[in-house]
């Protein structure tokens, strides 16, 4: 059981965490304190003077100075308490530390990339060392969308044509989710991804890992860019409908294409749809498919036609 | 026993012609209350849908896209064309010129026109629903309300016609407030429902216009690409967050002073008992609307606005938490030496100060810079303004409609199934949003058609809130109808109450008063003045 998870939070994995944790339980408390004035004054009063079967006129009493004061300068000192100390976390989220290691993300339509200093790249999962700052420069090749990791309490939109920035250092390794939380059409439930954090050492030699090693064979090797490059969010592999058109079977078949009907899914076919998914849309499926120009490289686009090729 | 008056503003005259082309704002009143509970039966219909196909993750019976449609819908509806003219239009209509002694509102023609004006824009919505419905939420964030290829802009262009309606209304109630008092009332011997509709009205009359251009430029930008919002252009997308949120931040105060406004009638009529703070809570009103003009940047605390600007938003946000409180106080003293009934507006009264409060305390988390950057986007914010949406609004609303019922159809509605469908939907509605706010902090993000297993439970346990709530709005439907067409007759004053409209007939005649009305006592002059009850009950008889 996790030990920094609580009814209310998730478990805390980042460093600025508990100071976030730390002002919610402040304030949850205070609210708590002052259901327990409202609640019980509100039922006490009630129930006191109820009526009780008459109609009589009552006291004419409707002022009272100090109570009025009070109950307008208490509350307003409070929350500029709050305010203050909200601000003042709010300030450490915004400055970045200067030795932080500066990872760029891409979001669209419905998946994350990221890009390290060390020139690998991965999708849909973002791999960070432990105690470590990560300064994140987003932006996004189409709408909104929105970088949530609950563990870490950071959160930022990510917008077309511009950066915004976000960072975290992450206090334990582990897996965290990674949500969506601007809408983005469609897929916006199913755009998670997951942050890795790994310790330094393992961080070192994953970094030096990347790349693909030439022994996989290429059905293999399409079966795990199916799932690491994102494809599974909108496209299945057992034949049912998704965002978009299953891979069972359609390999050597119709494509089903309303503008080129004779159009057969072969390599060629799979190769334009990957580069540019827009030219020839499968009828009943929305053009919603981004780009994996630049994201896949020959030899991954090789083995997604092998993989395809493969699911009969 | 009590009879009916032979003659009222419902059968003088007679005909659908003449309630089609009246001006009385009486019948305009009952027209808009019809529209908007139509439009409110529909929308929660679409929620409760969407409750169910949130049940379990993954697909139940809808796929992800009419989801995000439903989604957009419900919000769409609920807020333009349900909460927004709710209050205002519909009982604010009905109940103004009664309660300060007028025959009609200021401008009756404008009147009639506002309510032809929210039909058509209506329309216009209803048509985006059969076409394709918008699916961007209804909020219409660009660039992907711009993109996306559902019926967006008649969506829009109902939403704008709308907001002409909502200006109307505004503008004939601050005229008619300041034109049209009876003969001694002045400004501070107005029931304070009118100081809340008054501070409305000048939300609506300011505001609803950047709604108005906000909008129109979306249509511009979606048909013929003007660029505004577009990068690629020189446009930004962040722009029209700001517009949106300068006009629908104020909004939310056209939807929740109205409310506020009733509870400083139903508490002090149900008490009988001079309201506490007169003064405060008029002039928090005004403030409170004053306010809501510069706040509208919290809601984009993570958008890529200036850290400068987030934190002048999150510093003013929290300024706007003082005239709530203090209004609540002031609400809960002046229960102090009344005597208190507990017929059902006063349960619906009380349910909104237990429901506000947690609708306002959540609001502070919100605010906070640092717990907002977690919380936004997430189901906590789902939570918090339902409970400030439908647990304050709307419990106002059901409170007044069960207060002036009697005034409206001169008929009293079954007190046992009034309760019980009360009951029901307390309990149906915390148990629908409480866990909201659980799985928010825990990170559930809004608007997910699918999410993942660990939240089910609260999801589960929303879904079944949901059931029972929309259990209690059924039996109140046919109670409430009911009771309209073969109900007892209520009386006069059915609370013993002391403003205005309880000093006519009920249902009222054409013109309002049968006699030049005169203001003899102050609204809550519950010390000095005892108004026999009309309606036997537990509550009406007189000390022997």
């Amino acid at each position: 059981m996790d030990t920094t998870a609580s009814y209310f939070l998730p478990p805390q994995s980042s460093t600025i965490a508990p100071e976030v944790d730390a002002l919610f339980y402040f304030i949850l408390y205070m609210s708590v304190a002052f259901m327990i004035i409202i609640y019980g004054g509100v039922g006490y009063l009630a129930w006191k003077y109820r009526r009780r079967g008459e109609q009589k006129l009552t006291d004419p009493l409707d002022q009272n100075h100090g109570l009025e004061i009070a109950w307008t300068v208490i509350p307003s000192l409070l929350v500029v308490a709050i305010f203050a100390w909200g601000f003042k976390t709010y300030m450490t989220m915004n400055v970045v530390p200067r030795n932080a290691i500066e990872v760029k993300v891409t979001a669209q339509m419905w998946f994350w990339s990221f890009d390290y200093p060390s020139g690998a790249n991965t999708v849909g999962e973002l791999v960070a060392p432990v105690d470590q700052p990560i300064k994140l420069l987003m932006s996004s090749q189409d709408v909104l969308h929105s970088f949530y990791v609950p563990d870490f309490r950071v959160k930022m939109d990510v917008i077309p044509n511009r950066y915004t920035v976000l960072w975290f250092e992450a206090t334990r390794v582990g897996e965290y989710n990674l949500f969506c939380t601007e809408y983005c059409g469609k897929g916006h439930s199913e755009m998670l991804g997951k942050v890795k954090v790994l310790s330094d050492a393992d961080y070192r030699k994953w970094l030096e890992s990347q790349g693909d090693d030439p022994s996989i064979p290429l059905p293999e090797l399409g079966a795990k860019l199916f799932k690491s490059r994102a494809c599974v969010t909108c496209h299945t592999t057992d034949g049912s409908k998704g965002t978009g058109p299953s891979f069972k079977g359609i390999f050597g078949k119709l494509a089903g294409v309303a503008a080129a009907p004779n159009q057969v899914v072969d390599e060629n076919y799979i190769r334009e749809s990957i580069l540019n998914p827009q030219a020839k849309i499968v009828a009943g499926f929305d053009p919603v498919m981004p780009t994996y120009q630049g994201i896949l490289k020959d030899r991954q686009i090789d083995a997604m036609v092998a993989y395809i090729k493969s699911l009969q | 026993m009590n009879t009916l008056p032979a003659t009222s503003y419902l059968n003088d005259p007679k005909g659908l012609k003449s309630w089609l082309l009246t001006k009385d704002h009486k019948r305009i009143g009952v027209m808009y209350l019809i529209a908007i509970l139509f439009f409110f039966v529909l929308g929660g219909a679409i929620a409760l849908i969407m409750r169910l196909e949130l049940f379990r993750p993954g697909q139940q019976f809808m796929d992800a896209k009419t989801y995000n449609q439903l989604f957009t819908l419900h919000g769409a509806i609920m807020v333009f064309l349900f909460i927004i003219p709710s209050i205002p239009a519909a009982i604010g209509n009905f109940v103004i010129p009664l309660q300060i002694g007028a025959k009609d509102v200021a401008f009756p023609r404008l009147n009639l026109a506002s309510w032809y004006i929210y039909v058509l824009g209506a329309l216009f919505c209803v048509y985006s629903l059969i076409s394709g419905a918008a699916d961007t939420g209804w909020t219409f964030y660009t660039p992907y309300s711009v993109t996306t290829s559902t019926s967006v802009i008649s969506m829009t262009i109902g939403a704008f016609i709308l907001g002409f309606s909502s200006i109307f209304t505004g503008l004939n109630f601050i005229v008619t407030v300041h034109k049209l008092r009876a003969p001694g009332m002045t400004w501070f011997n107005m029931p304070l429902f009118i100081w809340g509709m008054y501070a409305t009205a000048i939300i609506q009359v300011l505001a609803t216009p950047v709604l108005a251009i906000t909008l129109l430029m979306l249509v511009l930008e979606r048909a013929v690409g003007i660029g505004i919002f577009d990068p690629a252009m020189g446009g930004d997308p962040v722009l029209f967050q700001h517009f949106f949120w300068f006009y629908s931040h104020p909004a939310v105060y056209i939807m929740i002073l109205p409310g506020m406004a009733i509870i400083s009638e139903l508490i002090p009529a149900f008490a009988h008992k001079r309201i506490f703070g007169y003064r405060a809570i008029a002039y928090s009103s005004v403030g409170l609307a004053l306010l809501s003009f510069i706040v509208w940047g919290h809601h984009m605390f993570t958008s890529g606005q200036s850290e400068l600007a987030a934190v002048v938003f999150s510093f003013l946000t929290f300024s706007v938490g003082i005239p709530s409180a203090v209004k609540v106080f002031n609400w809960m003293s002046t229960l102090y030496r009344g005597s208190i009934s507990f017929n059902t507006p006063m349960l619906y009264a009380l349910a909104f100060l237990f429901l506000f409060t947690i609708g306002g305390l959540t609001g502070i988390f919100l605010g906070a810079l640092s717990i907002d950057i977690h919380l936004h986007d997430t189901y906590f914010v789902v939570a918090h303004f339902h409970y400030v949406m439908m647990g304050g609004t709307v419990i106002a609303l059901l409170g007044a409609l069960h207060y002036w019922w009697p005034k409206i159809w001169g008929r009293m509605y079954n007190e046992f199934w009034a309760k019980i469908s009360f009951a029901l939907i307390f309990v149906g509605f915390n148990a629908t949003f409480l866990p909201q706010f659980v799985m928010g902090a825990q990170g559930m993000p809004r608007r997910y058609f699918n999410y993942l297993d660990q939240y089910q439970p609260y999801h589960a346990f929303s879904s079944v809130g949901a059931l029972i709530l929309g259990l209690g709005f059924l039996i109140m439907i046919f109670y409430l109808t009911h009771a309209a067409r073969k109900g007892r007759p209520a009386g006069d004053n059915p609370w013993g109450a002391l403003t205005m409209e309880w000093f006519t007939t009920s249902p009222p005649p054409h013109h309002n008063f049968n006699e030049e009305p005169k203001v003899t006592h102050g609204p809550y002059d519950y010390d000095q003045v005892l108004a026999p009850i009309t309606i036997e009950s537990e509550y009406s008889r007189v000390k022997r």
